[in-house]
Order: C-alpha cells, then structure tokens, then sequence
C-alpha cells in the first residue's frame, strides 16, 4: 500500500519535473512545476510531515506559483527559441548521468545505517501527540528567534519587490 | 496474485528510494538552470532544486523522529517566497528595459 | 491516517476500508451536485420574492424540477470553441475550477461520531484528517488556478481583464478568510474538524463558537472574506454583465461555462459547510442537553444530520439574502477594504482571542 502509492507519486513528480525540462512554453513549465510540488506534498504526508505537506499547498502551490503564473500571462514572452545544441553533450551527457546514478543508487542503498520508512510516523515519543503539536512547540519555544525574524525578511521581500517592480520614473505607465 | 506479490506490495518503501528522487529532482533542477533559455524556466527550476532539498529534509526528519528537520523545511519554504517574490519583481524591472525575456540576449550591462 | 489503519489490520482490511471509502464518496458526490443544482433555483426564488414576483414556477409543483431542465438546458446548447484560444488550458481551467470545488468537502464532517460503521470508522465524514481546516485553505488556494487560466487562455482582452480582477479579489480575501480561523483554532486548540465542532458540544446554543466562544468578530469577518472568496455580491464585479462583458468566462459555452458555474455554488456550499463547523456548532443541537438525545440508532444517526444541513441552509439564505439587498462593490473600494480594513480586524481578533486565551 505504502509501496503503490509511493511508486504513483514519486512517479508523477518525475514525470512532471521532466516535462518542466521538455516544454517550450513557460506557461506549461510552471503548470508542470505546481504537479509536482503537489505530488511532493503527497511525499511528506507519507512521511508523517502532515503541517508541512498543507503548508506545501499552500504556500508553494498555492501562492508561489501563483506568482510565477501571473508572471508568465502578464509578461506574455512566448515560446522560447530553441538554440544550437551541441552533440557532444548528448553523446556523453546522458551515459555519464546513467553512470552516476548508478553509483549512487549503490552507495545509498548499502548504507547500514538508513532503514525503511513507517507510513506517516509521528514524531514524539509519547503516542497521541500530533505531529502539528510537536512541531509548534519547538518553533514557538525554542526557535522563536529564527520565526520572527524571518517575518521581517518577508516585510523586507515585500517592500522590495514592490519598489522593483513598480513604474520607474521615464516610463509610460499606467498611471500611479 | 500469490502471496509472494501480496507480500511485496505491503512492504514498507526504503528511505533510500526517497533520497534517490531527491537526487534525480535536484538533477532535474540542475540540468533546468543550465539549458533553459526562457529567464522565468531557470528560476523555476531553482524552486525545483529548493523542493528537493525539501525532501531530503523531511526524509532524515522521519528517520531520526528529530522534528527539527521540518522546522527547518518551514523556514525553506519562507525564504524561497520571499526570493521568489523579489526574483520576479527584478524579472519584471528586465523585461520592461530589454523586452526580451531570452537569457541570450540580456548579456550585457549597458543596452 | 484513519485511526483504523493505525490500530492494525485486524480490525477492517483495505479491501473493506476501500469500499466503504468508496461509498461514502459517491454518495456525498451525489448529494452534493444535487445541492448545487437546488441551490441554484433557491436563489432563483429567494431573490425573486425579495424582488416582489415569483420564482421560477411553472416547471413541476412551485418550480422544483426547475434545476433538471436547466441541466438538460446547458448539456444540450451548441459547445463553441474559438479558434485562437490556447487549447489545452482552455479546457483545463473549468475542470481545475470544479474539482477543487468538489474535493473539500471531503474532509468535512457531517454527522456525528458517535454512530461508527463496522471496523470504528467514522460514517459521517469521509477523511478525518488532523490537520483539515490547512487542507480546506489550501483548496481554497488552488481555485485561484482555475480563474486565472480561463481568462488567460481565451485570448481576449475582456477575459484577461476580468480574471485578473478576480484573481486578485480571491488572494487578497483568501487572507483575511485564513486569519479569521485562527482566532476558533487557538481557543479550540487543534486543527481537526470533528474536535473543534466537540469543543462546542457541551451547552448547546451557549458554547458554540459564535456565541460563547466570543468569535462574533471573526464570523463577520469570515462571512464577508467568504462572500468575496465566491464572487458574490456584494463583491460580484468580475461577473458583472454590465462592467466586464462577462468576464473571465465570456468565451465560455454550454458544459464548460455549467461547470464554472456549478463551481461558484459548490464553493458557497463548502464555505457554508466549513462555517457551521467553526462557527455554529456542527451537527450538535442548539438545545444541548435539554432534549435528551432517543436511543433509537436510526434517530441518533439522522437529527446531527438534520441540525448540519439546517444550518448550512441558513448560511445560504443568508449569502442570497445579501445577494438580493446590497449594491455592488467597485474595484478600488473592494481591494482597498480588503487590505486596509478586514486584513488588520482579523489580526486584532486574533490578539484579543489569544490575550483571552492566555488569561483563562
């Protein structure tokens, strides 16, 4: 059960970064990119991570790549032109990543230490405790510092990007 | 379906095989950054090297029941929002002076 | 992970839980498409009686079989395609807009726990997940999808503009929904649904949220952010016929645009849903314990059903109510409110409540 659903995703996710790679128009890429974060959202809740698989949608699939969606029609830059390729790099290319998969699918899969994973195992000790209650009470505890600060790198992303991306003075714009 | 195929499809997945994709995506991002030529399709494929990343996170958090690992996924997930809100204001800003958004052509400073 | 699962194989295997999972699903899908066909005409002739004239009245006895000839209506209609529309998100977007309206509904809990089919699940909901009111907000994020392709890849000006309005409507208004259910999620202290509806349990009318648990601020906030997360009047601007054509779904025909549509209702069900759990008090009944609860297992099974579906009604007379009774909102007023007004009362709200959790 966990082996079938594992195959399905995982599957899905490599299916979707490789046509992230094949497609020529960025639309599609990023309509690629948001499957595969999902998919990955499905990934940690098989690992017990269920806070960080609702914050994955949310936050990345459902924020993130929004922006980049909205990018991509406002810009409106089309299909990109495909350039020289050289064959040099397929020729050696893709044997030389067959080889280094290869090598290190067999050093991860001999090393004693990693076991096999329990579906969706929570984090404490003590059974009952969720793993949202194990999680909220090392960050506002503990790491509280780190919390509030990255609140402000967010404020100083905001304020950044607005100034960035806001009509200069010199340009025709829509009126500000 | 005999009892061997039942037996192999209740088994549990290996930690491995969670790190192999991790790897394989993180490749895919790799190899997105550098034959891309359309400006926004490199910058996804950052995010998609950070997701990566993400999981090899999350799968060392499972195995070491060390929730300091998921911690440390959030604050992931928070600093490449804000990158990418900043990445794209300056997309933008390069569009608007060079109108081509071809990572060929925006190769140098002055127009 | 459904606590069967985790109690070990012995007590239901997957085959049982599979089918039973099965079950439930199908019959909430049905129930609830046919709830967005009835919702539909009740607003149909809730805004015509508040309109001075009747409803649609003619089809089957006070208009009832109304939503069947509507429905055989749009499957029938010519499907017309431009031709320079971009087509594989064209005929994505109204899909992306009706599953993420359809799957909520998934993890909401309708009836009461305490009546448990074989093995010790739960009957009532379909998924008890412990972390179902982020789920229901994420959903609620990927609808934003469906809005912004359509009009993007219908190669028109009016359709682009208008789904960028709603676009930005919906993101702005998905943060004050969010922030407004953090005030019930710290006084109730978890994020299930089915706990946070027992933490209001014990008194009835008293204890629910609303009332006892003194969120009257964040129900208004939730049900403003809630009326311009599904485009409705007051803040319906991006489908006004009058401003925008129509706008993101002007090239929109016959199933395509039924679906956008079904999605709008189906929405409203899933926010009226998510409102009587936090905000209402669940299935439990506004008597509390003064009417004691009939042993009979048909009964005990049915009245938390009666009592959720009655509320989710009010709900609902309530969003057509406002529908038939205020002007509409223009654009800048509608951000400007959004942003300057309702963002810092939720996140007052949210202060207040955890000062009056911290000094209990």
């Amino acid at each position: 059960m966990h082996l079938i659903l594992f195959i399905l995703f995982a599957g899905i996710c490599l299916a979707g970064a490789v046509n992230l790679l094949l497609q020529t128009h960025p639309i599609n890429s990023a309509l690629s990119l948001i499957v595969v974060m999902t998919s990955l959202a499905v990934l940690y809740l098989q690992l017990g991570a269920e806070f960080l698989a609702a914050a994955q949608v949310i936050v990345y699939a459902g924020a993130i790549m929004v922006l980049f969606t909205f990018v991509v029609m406002l810009l409106n830059a089309g299909r990109e032109e495909r350039t020289r390729g050289s064959r040099a790099a397929v020729v050696v290319g893709f044997p030389a990543v067959a080889v280094l998969l290869a090598v290190a699918t067999t050093v991860v899969q001999h090393t004693p230490k990693l076991g096999t994973s329990t579906f969706g195992d929570t984090m404490s000790n003590q059974p009952g405790a969720t793993n949202l209650e194990v999680l909220s009470g090392v960050l506002f505890t503990k790491l509280l510092l780190p919390f509030e600060v990255t609140s402000v790198l967010i404020l100083v992303a905001i304020l950044g990007s607005v100034a960035l991306a806001r009509f200069g003075h010199g340009e025709k714009g829509a009126g500000e | 379906m005999n009892a061997d195929s039942i037996q192999f499809f209740q088994q549990e997945v290996p930690l491995s095989w969670y790190l192999l994709l991790s790897a394989v995506l993180f490749a895919l991002g790799v190899v997105g950054f550098l034959i891309k030529r359309n400006l926004i399709t490199v910058f996804m494929s950052i995010e998609l090297m950070l997701n990566a990343v993400n999981l090899s996170f999350v799968t060392f958090a499972h195995q070491w029941h060390a929730v300091k690992g998921q911690i440390f996924v959030f604050f992931v997930m928070v600093v490449a929002a804000a990158e990418a809100a900043v990445g794209l204001a300056i997309i933008i800003a390069v569009f608007r002076a060079r109108s081509t958004l071809a990572v060929d052509r925006i190769d140098l400073m002055k127009l | 992970m459904p606590g069967s699962l985790r109690r070990g194989k012995n007590s239901v295997t997957i085959l049982q839980f599979f089918l039973w999972s099965l079950l439930k699903i199908i019959v909430v899908t049905v129930v609830m498409l046919m709830s967005v066909a009835y919702t539909v005409l009740l607003e149909r002739k809730l805004v015509g009686r508040i309109q001075n004239r009747w409803g649609p009245s003619r089809v089957g006895p006070f208009g009832l079989l109304q939503p069947l000839v509507d429905g055989a209506k749009s499957f029938l209609k010519e499907d017309i395609i431009p031709t320079s529309v971009y087509r594989p998100l064209y005929l994505l977007a109204p899909i992306i807009a009706l599953t993420c309206a359809l799957v909520s509904i998934g993890v909401v809990p309708f009836g009461s726990p305490a009546v448990t089919g074989p093995g010790g699940f739960h009957i009532f909901e379909i998924s008890d997940v412990n972390i179902g009111l982020l789920l229901i907000l994420g959903i609620t994020s990927m609808s934003v999808y469906g809005v912004a392709l359509a009009g993007w890849s219908s190669n028109n000006k009016y359709s682009l503009l208008g789904s960028l309005r709603a676009s930005a409507q919906l993101v702005s208004y998905e943060l004050a929904l969010g922030l407004s259910l953090v005030g019930v999620v710290l006084s109730s202290g978890t994020l299930n649904l089915r706990e946070i509806v027992e933490h209001q349990a014990t008194h009835g009318l008293l204890t629910w949220n609303l009332f006892g648990g003194l969120q009257f601020v964040a129900f208004f906030i939730y049900l403003t952010a809630a009326y311009a997360e599904t485009n409705r009047s007051p803040f319906d601007l991006p489908e006004a016929e009058s401003e925008l054509v129509a706008g993101y779904h002007t090239e929109y025909s016959s199933m395509k645009f039924a679906m956008f549509f079904m999605a709008e209702y189906a929405n409203m069900i899933n926010v009226g849903c998510v409102a009587t759990l936090i905000f209402l008090g669940g299935w439990t009944s506004p008597f509390g314990d003064l009417i004691p609860m009939p042993q009979n297992i048909v009964f005990r099974s049915l009245l938390p059903i009666f009592w959720f579906v009655l509320k989710v009604f009010s709900f609902l007379f309530l969003y057509v109510w406002v529908r038939g009774t205020l002007p509409r909102f223009r654009y800048d007023q509608l951000m400007n409110f959004g942003w300057r007004y309702l963002m810092p009362l939720a996140i007052l709200n949210i202060v207040a409540t955890s000062l009056w959790v911290a000094y209990k």
